[in-house]
């Protein structure tokens, strides 16, 4: 349907929904339940140099209109993603997919992008520097602009696919860090990943997660993810893929109308394992009962 | 995996805040003992995974029946749960995990349930009887209070021999149920309860067997692996490769 389509770095896309890394795994949970491939594209599990366990369990928490994880960045390593995810993911979606990379050192990052680079299902590297859940890692590199720039470089020298940065949340001024990777030559920007947070169990008096602190998601965080999207469209000009608590078309209409070329949906798939279909089904309706029509037309309309 | 929109036909307290509700709809997906559906709740954001104690097919083969779960109240949301009327409609995720594997029992199995752990057995039961099996089921429980299922395994014949436990000896012999599991000659075991239990029926059991894990979960289907586990043959996910693991494939980590 033409009035769904945008573009994200040069990428056509059928429609701007994007299941989030993390929640979708490799897409083939998701291919028995329907058919993925009416999908925008989708970001799979972040993936490091070597496999991970992530962390000890329990790493899943409940909050009001969220949840709290701390996985901490589990997957198979890049060779094992590439021998047999890659061949299986291949099978079940047929668009360009995005690869939702991470690291523990600059030199881990330029490895894996490096490596993924020859996959052809892939259309985008999507770099987090934001995970909250790991040490020595993740976030560390997405809260300096130094840091980021520095990431950003590494990767953007080692593939001529578009590079799209993941920015964190849990920072002063995201804008900084997001113009940091612009000028280091990002093509994109997406955020925000979870805010940190954390429970405690009344009756143990310890934090319900093992890993203590969790990143927390779902349409609790929707109104944070929302402002920081538009403060990061008003700051950068590459486009801007907003994620963060969506959990219908009208989310989706709000996230682009701050900028968002195109979004992603992330924990609300794991409690409605059929949102991002069901949200494109509903977008024409809700389009139409806004006056919109053609997506293209609203981004970044509140800038 | 299927989502569904079942409808709560029946809800009753049958232990001390241990709630059996009956849901019926479309329960095509709902075919191994051992398996667990994936309740939405109203007004909280995580589905609340719970094992299928019984499910009943109607005949005429349209997919649709009732199951039953039996469920202890411990948060805000099995509470609000337990408080839902009849005719309350609920998104329920069904036919989740991999459940027990009942070819491989041998001519005896034993059942081993631990409190509410104890819910997959009656159906569990039901499938090893109808494969001409000899049962012997041994729930243990804190006190007599918290007592389930005894009446429903009974009532299923002279093949099933049913032994209750209680720690403080209100009810059946007082004890625990690796006291009974040790004495028996029985082919294979499955077993369903709390870690500790988990772990002392793992250690006082020669034979061999299959026991079922619970973890906190995302999402219940394999997506967001919150709920993973390490095993002899790699890393697992408790809610899509188990929640029943082969005893040989257990790694205990302390």
């Amino acid at each position: 349907m033409e009035r769904l389509k945008t573009s994200l770095c040069g990428i056509e896309l059928d429609n701007p929904i994007i299941p989030a890394s993390g929640t979708f795994g490799y897409g083939y949970e998701f291919a028995e339940l329907y058919d993925i491939n009416i999908l925008g594209s989708f970001s799979f599990k972040g993936t490091t140099k070597e496999p991970r366990y992530g962390n000890p369990t329990p790493r899943i928490a409940e909050c009001a209109s969220g949840m709290l994880n701390s996985v901490g960045l589990q997957n198979p390593g890049v060779d094992k993603v590439i021998s047999e995810e890659l061949p299986k993911l291949k099978k079940c979606f047929h668009k360009p997919v995005m690869a939702n990379v991470s690291g523990f050192s600059e030199d881990e990052y330029a490895y894996v992008v490096e490596r993924l680079n020859q996959c052809p299902e892939i259309g985008w590297f999507e770099v987090n520097i934001s995970c909250p859940n790991v040490h020595g890692g993740g976030m560390g590199f997405g809260t300096d602009p130094g840091m980021a720039a520095t990431v950003t470089k590494r990767v953007k020298a080692v593939t001529d696919k578009p590079v799209i940065m993941k920015l964190t949340p849990n920072v002063t001024d995201v804008t900084e860090i997001a113009k940091a990777c612009e000028a280091a030559g990002a093509d994109g920007i997406s955020l925000i990943n979870t805010l940190m947070g954390m429970r405690i169990n009344l009756r143990t008096g310890k934090p319900i997660l093992k890993n203590q602190t969790g990143g927390m998601s779902g349409p609790a965080v929707f109104p944070v993810a929302l402002r920081m999207v538009w403060q990061t469209a008003k700051a950068v000009n590459v486009p801007v893929v907003g994620l963060g608590g969506i959990s219908s078309a009208e989310d989706v209409i709000e996230m682009m109308m701050a900028g968002a070329s195109a979004v992603e949906i992330g924990a609300m798939n794991l409690k409605e394992p059929y949102i991002s279909r069901d949200i494109i089904n509903e977008l024409p309706e809700v389009m139409d009962k806004y006056g919109i029509k053609k997506l293209r037309d609203i981004i970044g309309s509140a800038l | 995996m299927k989502e569904c929109s079942l409808e709560i036909t029946k809800q009753s307290l049958i232990a001390d805040n241990v709630y059996r509700l009956e849901l019926s709809g479309d329960v095509s997906e709902v075919s191994v003992p051992g398996q667990f559906i994936n309740i939405s709740i109203e007004g909280f954001f995580l589905r609340r995974p719970i094992s299928v104690c019984d499910v009943c097919h109607d005949d005429n083969g349209s997919g649709n029946g009732t199951v039953t779960i039996l469920y202890k109240a411990v948060g805000h949301g099995t509470d609000k749960l337990s408080q839902l009327p009849v005719g309350t409609k609920l998104s329920v995720l069904t036919g989740l995990g991999n459940g027990f594997y009942t070819k491989v029992s041998g001519k005896h199995p034993i059942l081993i349930g631990g409190g509410i752990g104890s819910a997959p057995m009656l159906m569990l039961s039901k499938k090893l009887l109808s494969e001409g099996k000899k049962v012997t089921a041994v729930l243990g429980f804190n006190s007599k209070g918290d007592v389930i299922l005894e009446e429903e395994l009974k009532a299923l014949g002279s093949d099933i021999e049913v032994i209750i436990m209680t720690a403080d000896g209100s009810c059946g012999r007082k004890g625990m149920v690796t006291d009974a599991v040790r004495e028996t000659d029985c082919t294979y075991f499955y077993a369903c309860g709390p870690m500790p239990m988990l772990k002392a029926v793992y250690r006082e059991t020669k034979i061999d067997g299959e026991l079922s894990f619970e973890e906190r979960m995302g999402c219940g289907f394999g997506a967001c692996v919150g709920c993973s586990m390490e095993t002899a043959s790699g890393v697992k996910r408790v809610c899509k490769d188990g929640p029943v693991f082969k005893k040989g494939d257990i790694l205990w980590k302390d």
